[in-house]
């Protein structure tokens, strides 16, 4: 199972400058795991106590997760994920 | 680094925060990957609709990133207003700037100088502020 993931520049680091890369998982949560242990760190910066940090908005294909359960949420072969930091601020 | 800047996308976003008081406004200017150039501007919803906060709506945010994609583009200036305080980032400004590569545009109309506005722009890189100058063009 191969999941594309669209990393945005600020965890570009992690990924040694890759914009995209790949990862396995049924579920989200096994995407993240799996992403962190190609690049590690990573999922730090998109989990917060187990659950997704309040300003790193995640997609599969075009749904916010938030709408689709989560870290809960089913992705499945040819499917896009795509991690955007928040543009908030005061 | 210095922000070069039109005179008319300075009116417009000075415009867009008057307007949309006592919310915080924000909004992008875009320009070819790559150039570094300010050359599209496009208001955003603050969805936070609020005095003290702004955030750009998790769908337009996506729909704004596959735009600027397709288009060969980046976000050159990521821009919101302050409405009490001065036009400086604030801690939230600080702790949730994630576009490195970005000048981040403050401005501000607090009582205290109005009616004049303040127009000031920062890089804000791992939580480090540097304020830069702003070159308006006509």
């Amino acid at each position: 199972m191969s999941i594309e993931v669209r990393i945005p520049t600020i965890l570009r680091p992690f990924t040694k400058e890759q914009k995209v890369v790949s990862a396995n998982g049924a579920a989200l949560t096994a995407v993240i795991s799996d992403l962190d242990s190609q690049f590690p760190g990573i999922g730090e910066r998109l989990l917060e106590n187990g659950a997704l940090r309040r300003f790193i908005n995640i997609y599969i294909n075009d749904e916010d997760v938030r709408f689709l359960g989560g870290l809960d949420a089913q992705v499945k072969d040819g499917d896009s994920v795509t991690i955007l930091p928040a543009v908030a601020g005061g | 680094m210095t922000l070069v800047i039109s005179r008319a996308f300075v009116d417009a976003i000075v415009e867009q925060s008057r307007a949309e008081y006592p919310d915080e406004c924000c909004g992008v200017i875009l320009g070819p990957v790559g150039s570094g150039k300010a050359e599209r501007l496009k208001a955003m919803v603050n969805v936070a609709h609020s005095p003290t906060f702004y955030e750009f709506d998790p769908k337009d945010l996506l729909a704004l990133y596959r735009e600027v994609d397709d288009r060969d583009e980046e976000i050159v200036v990521i821009y919101h207003s302050h409405t009490e305080t001065e036009a400086y980032p604030s801690r939230t400004d600080i702790a949730y700037a994630g576009e490195p590569g970005a000048h981040y545009v403050l401005v501000s109309s607090r009582k205290e100088i109005a009616p004049a506005i303040e127009f000031r722009s920062y890089r804000i890189i791992d939580g480090v502020v540097t304020e830069e100058e702003v070159s308006i063009t006509d």
